[in-house]
Parts: C-alpha cells; structure tokens; sequence
C-alpha cells in the first residue's frame, strides 16, 4: 500500500511541471499537453483522496476532468489548426493581435 | 351673448389642407401649386362668407373642436367662435388673401419652389384665420405663433441670400420679445380670473371694475405682444426688414394677416382696456409717436417696398390711436380699408417690380404711367386713399380716428390728446407727402433709368384692379350709420363712438384738408421743384440725415442690445463652453486615455504572460486562504 503523500507529492510535481510548461514554452501544442498533464495531476490527487476517504466522490469528479479534458483537447487542437491556418505557425509568440 | 352651434373648423381647415396639397402638387406641377392655394382660399372665404350671412345680429357661432390642453385647473379646449368682429375679421382676412394669392400665380410663375411658397402662404392664412375665430386665448395664441412662423418662412423664402435669412431670423426674434410679453399678460389673467375664455373673462372683468391697476399691467403686457406682431415702437424694426419676402408676402402681412393681429388682439378685449385708463394712455402715446416717426422716415426713403413698410406702421399707429380712444369699431374700420388700398399699393409696386426688371429704387424708375397705365392708376387711387382724400375708402375710416380722437381723447386727457390730435393731423398730412413723392417719383416725370416695364398679366391686374375698386367705395358704404358701427355695436359695453360720414362734398372740401395739402404739396415740390428739396435738405442736414436713416434705431439697438448680447455670447462660448465645460469633459477623456496607456501595458499579447499572471493570482489566492 503506498501511502496517501507519495500520491500527492507526484501529482504536485505534475502540476508543476505543467505550470512551468504552460509559461515556458512557445510552442502552442506543447502548451496544450502541459494543459493535459495538469488536470491528470489534478486527477490523480483526486483519485487518490477518493481512495483515502473511502468514499467514491473523488473518482466521479476524476470522470468529469477526464471528459472536460477531452472537450478541452478537442476545442485547445480545433483552435490551434485554425490558428496555424492564419498565421502558418504555431508559436504562441506570434498570437499577439490582441496586444494592448 | 348668446351662443349657438354651428360648423367652423373648415373655415381653418381649407387653407390648412389646401397647404398640404399645395406642397405635394406643387413638387411636380408649379404652376397647378397656386391655383390649388387660391382655390383653398377661395374656399374658406366662401365659407365664411355663408357664415356672417347665416349670423344673427348680436349673436354668434361657437363650435367646440376637442380638450386640447388640460394642465391642473386650466382647462383650454380648441373652441371656435365666430362672432361680428370674426366675421368682419376673416371676411377681410380671406378676401384680401384670396385676391393676393390669385396675384401671386403670375407674380412667382417660374420659381422653382413655387409649391413651397403656395404651401407656406395657405398655412399663413389658416393662421390667421385661427387667430380671428379663436374663442380663448391659448387658441389665439395658437393663431399668433403661427403667424410669427410663416412670417418667418416666408420673409426667408429666398434663404440663400443671407441678407434675407437675417431678416426673417429678425422677425422671429424681435416678434419673441413681444410674445414673451403677451404670455405673462395671459398668465395674469389666468392667475386672477381662472379662465381664459373671452366671453367669461368679458363678464368676469365687467363685475370687478374695481381691479383697473391689475387691467393696467395686463393691458401693457399684452400691448407689447401686439406691438411686437403690428410693428409699433419699441419692436417695429422686424417690418421694414421684411421686405425681404417676395412682394404678395409683403402685401399679405401688411394688409391682410399679421399686422392687424396686434390690432384685433385689443379691440377683441375691449372690456379690459376699457378699464385700463394707464394702459390706453400707454397706446395712444406710443401709437401716436410711431405714426408720426414712420410717417416721416418713410418721406426719406428710396426703396419703393421701405416706403410702403414704414407707410404701415404708420397707419397701425392710426388704428391703435382710434383703439386708445374708445373707438374700437374705428380701429376695425381702419383695418379694413388699410387691407384694401395697402394690398392695392403693394401689389401695383410688385406689377412695377415684376414687370420692370426687379428693381426697386424709385430713383431709377419714372414714366412709368405711360409703359403701366392699369398700375399707374390703382397706385394713384390707393395712394389718394392712403392720403386719406375724400371720398375714397381711407378718408372715412382716418376721418373717423381724428374725430374718435377729438370726442373720446379730450374728456380723458385734456392737452395731451390735443397734441396727439395735432401730430396725427401732422401725420395724415406726412402721409399724403411721402405717397405723393413714391408716385410722382415711379410714374411722373422723366424715366430715370431704361426700365423696359410692360403691363403685367390679368391674374395680377385683376387683382390689382379689385382691390383698387374695393379702396375707393369700401369706405363710404361700410361708414353709414347702419353699416359697420351698427354691426360691431354688441361687442362693446360702455360709450360708443358713432360716427356719421357726412356729404360727399362736405368731406371733401372741409375734412380732408391734411391729405388735400399734402398730396398738392408732394406732387408740386416732387415734379416741379425738385431743387427746392434739395435747399431743404441743405438748410436741415440733421433732420434729413435722421429721416434717411431711420432715427438710427437699429444701429441704437445693436449697439445697446445686439452687440453686448454678442459680446457676452462670445465670451460665453469661449471662456464657459470651451474653456470650462469642453476642458471638463476633454480633460476627464485625456486622465483616462493617460492611464489606459499605462495600464496597457499587460496586454502584452503573449499568452504565456497571461497565464502567468492566472496561476500568480492563483497562487496568490491560496496563499491568501492559508493564512488567514
């Protein structure tokens, strides 16, 4: 039985490492896997609490974030082709229309 | 009096819609335009004509139309009356018209905006129309506003030229003065009485004779107004600009509609100036000195429309006199007869106008009568009916403002009305001088310039022609002792002027000396004597001078009036609107666009940045719920 904090420490250590991605890098479809890592982080704190307070709201919750995270990965990829379609790139650098 | 019930509103209502259709019509076919405006004209003259046959002496129609303003206790329905004065009132108002439209087809047969004008002269009429019918006085009002703004569109019918959009910007604005004026009488009548129906404030004011100070101030509030509408000092200087209209305009404002609303105004609340010894004392002063001043400054003028405008002010100085002295019915009389031989005299000098190049400086006309006979001679009758010669239509009704004068002035102000009697005889003789001078000037003599003038066509001749017929025979008959005096005789409470015409030859040889003299002098000086004038006016510099320009009375009033309001507006726009209120708004805009720019700077566009700035504050959050 591994114990509760191991389980957090890897998801936190997940989430940093999508945090870190997300800001770090340019490239937008890297940006979107960090985006993924971050809610499986996410999912796997929850899964485990789930298991640690013996009841099953945590693994429902899990589901939710599974389907959001494929509608997100649908939509985050839609938005991507048809930036790539415009711009002929996918550096999130060159997304600067919006500029104030 | 006793009241019954008849159908009115399309005494109002002809001129209202044959307006409309004048418009519409007039956008594709010009000339049908004039003919639909003189058919409507015809119409409501018809009408009314039915209705005065219809009235029993000394009763009237009333027709109730709707509830038009029900503020708290005021309650002013449109309601229309059709009483003597009405009836006389419209009758003149309408035929007068009438004839001026039919002149006006030949007069603006080519202008491109013929429909326009046709439009603008029925809604003119319908306005009078209204003001003469009306039953109270928020419907005359009604009437008297809409005069003010036909007079302002037409008088700027010809907007392009700036001059003539100044003037028509003068008479609403002059005409503003005096309505200002007028509200506040209606509004001390209104605060004291609680109605502001004519019949009722008639039996009202006759029951408390007692209020006289309170009819002062009201009578001289509502006299500014009229002053204001019939041009007599201080606010006549909106009347010469007007000339600036087309010439029919002119006739119809000085004759038929306008003008005399100022006059109708006061005899319509006789009972109260009756009993309002200040305010007639206030009138005949001021009526007298404008008759006089206008009479004279028209004696210095080359502009054959200024002559014929200060000509009206003068005889509305006349009328309000005969008002001043009781003899209201005179004033109508007056009126009357004006309508016909003024309207005759302006329409011949827009024949000679019309037909002789458009010009209009006497100095360049002359021998005229030969090219112009029919208009030479409706001019020479109207201006000998102007002059006040017996027997012609003037004579009658001026005669009977000097006697009004001498029976119902003296007893009331003793030397005083003695010398307002001597300057209206002064007047009457001024007036024979100054249309003695515009005639022999346009038709005697030598021609001055190389006008190539011909007689106009049979729509402006036979207007002419009528009217030159109406101001010779309308006075006698209207003078007799059953005719007019007789009628008008239920209006009034009170003395009453009655006026007995006398013998043809009587009158001519003992009454009419002051039009006599000055139409032989005029005449004698003018075309055999010009270089005595000339000596005159070198022995009388000053005189001349003030006679030529007018008393100066608008150069006093810019410089008192418009220049420091200018002033004042500039400065306004300058320091208040720009500076204050402009820097205000400005500056608030330019604060939030500096620290817009600043603020900006976030949105850099990187979307790296703005996740960043999600998990700080993200982090931030949590931070902030651990802690506390």
């Amino acid at each position: 039985m591994i114990p509760l904090g191991h389980y957090l420490i890897l998801s936190g250590l997940m989430f940093v490492v999508g945090v870190v991605g997300v800001i770090v890098r340019r490239n937008s479809i890297v940006v979107l896997m960090c985006i993924e890592l971050m809610l499986n982080a996410a999912d796997l704190a929850l899964v485990a609490l789930s298991q640690a307070a013996g009841n099953l709201h945590g693994q429902v919750a899990a589901f939710f974030v599974i389907i959001v995270a494929a509608a997100g990965a649908a939509v985050g990829l839609a938005i991507i082709i048809a930036f790539f379609r415009t711009v002929r790139s996918v550096e999130t650098s060159d997304a600067g229309e919006l500029k104030g | 009096m006793s009241v019954s019930y008849s159908i009115l509103w399309p005494v109002v209502f002809f001129p209202l819609l044959g307006a409309l259709f004048a418009y519409l019509v007039g956008l594709k076919h010009k000339q049908l335009a004039g003919w639909i405006a003189t058919g409507a004209s015809g119409a409501a003259l018809f009408y009314v004509a039915g209705l005065t046959l219809l009235l029993p002496h000394g009763r009237a129609f009333e027709q109730r139309l709707f509830e038009w303003l029900a503020v708290g206790d005021l309650q002013a329905a449109l309601t229309l009356r059709f009483d003597a004065l009405g009836a006389v009132m419209s009758l003149v108002v309408a035929g007068v018209g009438t004839l001026i439209h039919l002149y006006a087809i030949g007069y603006m047969a080519g202008d491109p905006a013929a429909g326009r004008f046709f439009a603008y002269l029925n809604l003119f009429l319908a306005a009078m129309l209204l003001l003469v019918s009306a039953a109270n006085l928020p419907v005359l009002f009604i009437g008297w506003e809409g005069v003010a703004l036909c007079s302002y569109l037409l008088i700027g019918f010809w907007f392009k030229k700036e001059e003539f959009a100044g003037a028509a910007n003068k008479a609403f604005i002059v005409n503003r003065i005096g309505d200002a004026c007028f509200l506040l009488g209606i509004f001390l009548l209104y605060l004291n009485f609680g109605t502001l129906d004519f019949s009722e404030l008639r039996l009202l004011i006759e029951r408390h004779p007692e209020l006289s100070a309170l009819y002062g101030w009201v009578g001289i509030c509502l006299f500014i107004g009229a002053s204001g509408k019939s041009a007599q000092i201080p606010l006549f200087v909106w009347l010469p600009d007007a000339m600036a209209a087309p010439t029919p305009v002119s006739a119809l404002i000085h004759a038929a509609t306008m003008v005399t609303a100022g006059v109708y105004m006061m005899v319509r609340l006789n009972y109260l100036y009756a009993l309002a010894p200040l305010a007639m004392l206030v009138v005949l002063v001021v009526a007298v000195l404008t008759a006089f001043l206008a009479a004279t400054i028209a004696l210095a003028q080359d502009d054959i429309k200024k002559v014929l405008a200060y000509s009206t002010i003068s005889q509305l100085g006349f009328m309000f006199m005969a008002a001043a002295a009781g003899a209201y019915w005179v004033a109508v009389f007056h009126i009357i007869t004006h309508a016909f031989f003024k309207a005759c005299l302006f329409l011949s000098a827009g024949s000679v106008m019309h037909c002789g190049g458009h010009e209009q400086n006497m100095r360049k006309m002359g021998g005229l009568w030969r090219k112009m006979p029919l208009t030479a001679m409706s001019f020479a009758v109207a201006g000998l009916s102007l002059a006040g010669m017996a027997p012609l239509a003037g004579y009658y009704s001026k005669h009977a403002c000097f006697l009004a004068l001498q029976s119902g002035a003296f007893e009331t102000w003793g030397r005083l009305a003695e010398l307002a009697l001597l300057l209206a005889w002064l007047t009457a003789f001024v007036t024979a001088l100054y249309i003695a001078r515009a005639f022999s000037l346009i038709f005697l003599g030598p021609a001055q310039g190389n006008l190539t003038a011909h007689e106009p066509p049979w729509k402006m001749n036979g207007a002419v022609l009528t009217l030159a017929v109406l101001s010779v025979f309308s006075g006698y008959f209207l003078a007799l002792p059953h005719a007019l005096q007789h009628y008008l005789r239920p209006l009034f409470s009170g003395p009453y002027f009655n006026f007995d015409p006398g013998g043809v030859l009587e009158a001519l040889f003992v009454h009419s000396w002051p039009g006599l003299l000055g139409v032989l002098v005029g005449l004698s000086l003018y075309l055999k004597a010009p270089w005595l004038i000339e000596r005159i006016k070198e022995r009388f510099p000053f005189t001349a001078r003030l006679f030529r320009g007018k008393y100066y009375v608008d150069e006093i009033y810019a410089l008192l009036i418009v220049r420091p309001l200018e002033r004042l507006s500039v400065g306004l726009w300058r320091f208040v609107d720009q500076g204050l209120i402009d820097g205000t708004v400005n500056g608030g805009a330019r604060l939030v666009d500096a620290l817009a720019l600043v603020v900006s700077r976030v949105q850099s566009g990187q979307v790296r940045h703005y996740a960043l700035f999600v998990f700080s504050a993200a982090v931030l959050l949590a931070a902030f719920y651990m802690v506390f």
